[in-house]
């Protein structure tokens, strides 16, 4: 294996923590000890509380809503109903079809129908409860299968949100020539972001008119766009201000408080601060969209994919949201890394009464790469043939062509990330009798001495699209600004791309001190007065902001030097920044910045855009829809006592193509956070869901993976440069989703033999022998 | 009702705490120290961790009249000197924080484990530390941020 040397622009090699540096977060001191200000920390002297009240009922007609005693409570400011939104009554990322507060009807449970601004937050809790809403309760429909029909009254669309078209070949035709012919069902329950930091917020009345909103949210500008509309007031009225973000994972790219704290805030002339429980957070963001794949795979005896046929179900919940791009991202992706000439896809989102969903990590090609590596490990349980050794020969590679008509370029190093994982030794066995109670299934239950336990080891291998697909034109701005304090030159980076945690801020200051060889760089809050940066989604932040923050810092530099040129009499092109210092060819210091600058700033803005792509066509999927795409494998080690259906996860190995480490430790950790949200969802993370009504919306009852849940994860990263990428880099946040959850799942499948068809797996899934004198149940 | 209480070494008295006012609000609105987050109000997630009367609490599961004439500990207290925390400087030099909203608990709790235990095993940091929830980083890097500190402390014989 060649892991090739990237190619850099970078001009000052003398830099420290620049590009390829684990940097330390510049959040990073303030988030350790306690002084960083999360949207559920923002404060303003005289601030009231804002509180919802959300429907108790997944499907109800609203007959009438009486606020009246609600409003008479002392200390209650005032309480707001669908009457009171000044402008548009919808909002949505795609489609504006969600009321900002309910009207005529309710269509999930949780569905926002007034707030309440009062003096204290348990004041207003107690104004929802006085407020009476007649509902007319309705039956909810919840089923996605009914929902297809796209004639299900009461439902957008009749319940279709989206279909979704992919052929390519002659799957009839392939199908009379394969030998082998595998077929399976593989179900996916909802899974919640479980982000820690809840949906909150301050909204400060301006005395203008408009309003400023302390946020914390996935893209501040498409944010602004619809508080605008909903508030009823131009752009440059309402202003966003990135608040610390805690978590996000897709959950966040919805409106939340926005528009209540807002209305909330014009409406009294007070702050207003809002700030969701745990319990409403789960009501109050989308989902992942549960899913309900149907696959069929022909094979020749010797293992050659021949064809793939999927249909993907994706249930959307009541609104919108993202639902048509889930369902093309999990299409797109729906036939695996795989290098397979005739494909079929057909996919559908619906609509339903159940909770809404939208583009959590992943969104879409985490459900489709759990079904086509489930399909693939039943593949090769047919053709008798390791799983690892069918993956690899059927391998996608660097100009192969997708089931979407686009050939595959950039770095496509699957045989490279497969044969990390085929090579690592497995983690030895445990002698369960003699071995520490932490380290068996069921832990510290001690539960069992070794008895009914049995080892498993499961691929996976997953793929999926970098950035916005489809022809969306896509730009991220940043400005940057260099001036001279106490003799340096300092820069400031300016660009609004949301900061949820993944470290993008970091790596604006690393390309900085790069590029510029600058020692101290400031990081201006991020808010709508800068041009847009898109979302934190779709693992492009990175890539845009590098793109934009580098652009722009070229452009500083130039200036620099072009100013220099003329103080020193040389032409610019010989001339190199290095810090404080302008140098010639040979490094000899030439003029200090310094001197060159004066007091004068330089200051410049860049708008990057990457490649441009197209839409896929509505008949037959086909086009050059992505910019780039991205890899990652993981191997699972499991032990499950198959008498209790308890299961430890031994190990988690796993290879990714990065194309370049912007921050290695950076990276790593998005690798082991995406892998750990796929073993819960593998393993125990379920919203569990009846008649439209959520069961467990609590940590108590929705359980996401703890320390001690956690295996080691052995890891290998792979550095081949993306060629049309800033740096090379390429997105990393996805792709380590994608692979983790069927990884395990197949692990658990070798361990117990059974198929296993419905993630996550639960205890009673995995029962597979009867206790020691127990009759098996009928 | 009063609650008499000493926060990170400062005596506090403060009048009209709600009878049912977890101290975990208490601390966060009415003293103003909001380095402790809320993120559960359950007990699950240990984002809410303080120490009271030396003792790792969830400060959402006591109730503020609880901690009269008591002495309470927080994030912003951990370091005497009001500098970083060995403890603190090993979750950011290790890269344990990502988002970061957990990472007070964490921190609080890391620290209470290595005062008793300061050279714990791998598995005694995970079982230690699983009522402190991380969404964000898979905790391999807390876990090596736990060893470090304790290795940097040399409180290991």
């Amino acid at each position: 294996m060649t892991v090739i040397e990237t190619p850099t622009r970078i001009t000052t090699p003398s830099v420290v923590d620049g590009v390829g540096a684990s940097a330390t977060r510049p959040d990073g001191v303030p988030k350790v000890d306690g002084s960083f200000i999360y949207s559920s920390d923002e404060y303003h002297d005289g601030s009231l509380w804002g509180v919802t009240l959300r429907s108790p009922h997944p499907r109800a007609r609203i007959l009438a809503i009486d606020t009246s005693q609600a409003e008479g409570i002392d200390g209650v400011r005032c309480v707001l109903t669908h009457r009171d939104v000044p402008g548009s009554k919808t909002y949505g990322m795609k489609v504006y079809d969600e009321p900002v507060l309910a009207f005529d009807e309710v269509r999930y449970q949780g569905e926002p129908v007034a707030v309440v601004a009062a003096s204290h937050p348990e004041i207003a809790r107690r104004a929802c409860e006085l407020i009476v809403v007649d509902y007319e309760e309705l039956v909810p429909n919840t089923d996605p299968e009914m929902s297809l029909t796209g004639r299900v009254d009461g439902l957008f669309g009749g319940g279709l949100a989206r279909h979704v078209r992919i052929r390519h070949g002659d799957v009839g035709a392939a199908r009379a020539l394969a030998d082998v012919v595998v077929e399976g069902r593989y179900e996916m329950g909802t899974q919640d972001p479980a982000f820690l930091g809840p949906e909150s917020g301050l909204a400060v009345p301006l005395g203008d008119g408009g309003v400023e909103l302390y946020v914390s949210c996935q893209n501040l500008h498409l944010d602004q766009q619809q508080v605008a509309d909903c508030l009823g007031l131009p752009l440059d009225k309402v202003r966003l201000v990135l608040s610390g973000v805690g978590g996000a994972f897709g959950g966040k790219e919805d409106l939340n408080v926005h528009i209540h704290a807002c209305m909330l805030a014009l409406r009294t002339g007070r702050p207003v601060r809002m700030v969701y429980s745990r319990e409403e957070s789960f009501f109050g963001h989308v989902h992942r969209h549960p899913a309900i794949a149907d696959i069929e795979l022909g094979a020749t005896r010797d293992g050659r994919l021949l064809f793939t046929k999927v249909r993907l179900v994706l249930d959307g919940g009541a609104y919108t949201s993202t639902s048509q791009v889930v369902i093309a991202n999990g299409c797109y992706f729906a036939a695996g890394a795989y290098d397979v000439a005739n494909v079929e896809i057909d996919g559908f989102a619906t609509y339903t009464n159940n909770p809404p969903c939208g583009a959590m990590r992943g969104f879409g090609a985490v459900q489709s790469c759990y079904a086509i590596e489930s399909a693939m490990d039943r593949l090769a349980a047919a053709l008798e043939m390791h799983p690892l050794e069918l993956r690899m020969r059927n391998a996608i590679g660097e100009g192969d062509m997708l089931p979407t008509g686009q050939p595959v370029d950039g770095p496509a190093p699957v045989q490279e990330i497969l044969a990390y994982l085929r090579d690592l030794p497995l983690p030895a066995g445990v002698d369960h009798g003699t071995a520490d109670m932490r380290a068996r299934p069921g832990g510290v239950g001690n539960v069992t001495r070794g008895e009914g336990i049995r080892r498993g080891v499961g691929y996976a291998l997953g793929m999926k699209a970098i950035g916005f697909s489809g022809g969306m034109d896509d730009t991220c701005t940043a400005r940057v600004t260099v001036w001279i304090r106490d003799g340096e030159p300092v820069a400031e980076v300016y660009c609004a791309g949301p900061e949820l945690g993944q470290g993008v801020v970091t790596l604006e200051a690393q390309i900085a001190r790069t590029e510029l060889g600058v020692r101290t760089v400031e990081l201006r809050d991020k808010d709508t007065d800068i041009a847009e940066s898109g979302a934190s989604s779709a693992s492009r932040q990175s890539w845009m902001t590098a793109g934009a923050v580098a652009g722009a810092c070229g452009l500083v530099r130039d200036e620099i030097l072009a100013r220099g040129a003329r103080a020193l009499g040389r032409p610019a092109g010989e001339l190199t920044l290095d810090g404080p210092e302008i140098r010639d060819p040979a490094g000899h210091p030439l003029v200090p910045v310094a001197e060159v600058l004066g007091p004068e700033a330089v200051s410049h803005a860049f708008t990057y855009r990457h490649r441009p792509t197209e839409p896929v066509d509505d008949e037959r999927g086909q086009g050059n829809a992505h910019v780039a795409f991205a890899y990652a494998a993981h191997r699972a080690v499991v032990d499950v006592d198959v008498e209790l259906g308890l299961v430890k996860v031994v190990e988690m190995a796993t290879a990714q193509d990065v194309g370049k480490a912007m921050n290695p430790a950076g990276v790593e950790g998005q690798i082991e956070g995406g892998t750990v949200q796929g073993l819960g969802l593998a393993v125990m993370e379920e919203l569990q869901i009846t008649d439209g009504r959520v069961r467990n919306p609590s940590f108590t009852d929705y359980l996401i993976p703890t320390m001690l849940d956690v295996p080691p994860m052995p890891m290998k990263i792979f550095e081949f440069p993306h060629p049309d990428s800033p740096y090379g880099l390429n997105g990393v946040g996805e792709p380590p989703n994608l692979s983790s959850t069927p990884a395990i799942l197949n692990a658990l499948r070798d361990a117990t033999g059974l198929e296993l068809p419905r993630a996550p797996v639960r205890p009673s899934d995995l029962i597979t022998e009867p206790p020691d004198g127990r009759a098996e149940p009928e | 009702m009063r609650v008499n209480v000493t926060v990170n070494g400062v005596a506090h008295s403060v009048d009209h705490v709600w009878a049912l006012e977890s101290l975990l609000d208490f601390l966060r609105e009415r003293v103003g120290l909001r380095g402790t987050k809320n993120a559960c109000e359950q007990g699950e997630c240990g984002s809410c961790s303080v120490y009271v009367d030396g003792v790792l609490v969830c400060s959402c599961l006591v109730a503020a009249v609880q901690v009269e004439g008591r002495s309470v500990v927080t994030v912003e207290g951990l370091d005497s000197g009001g500098g970083m925390h060995p403890v603190q400087q090993a979750f950011l030099d290790a890269g344990a924080v990502q988002c970061g909203f957990c990472t007070p608990g964490m921190v609080v709790a890391a620290h209470c484990l290595l005062a008793d235990n300061p050279d714990p095993d791998d598995l005694t940091v995970r079982e230690e530390l699983s009522g402190n929830l991380c969404r964000c980083t898979g905790y391999q890097k807390i876990l090596d941020a736990v060893h470090l500190a304790a290795e940097r402390t040399g409180a290991a014989p």
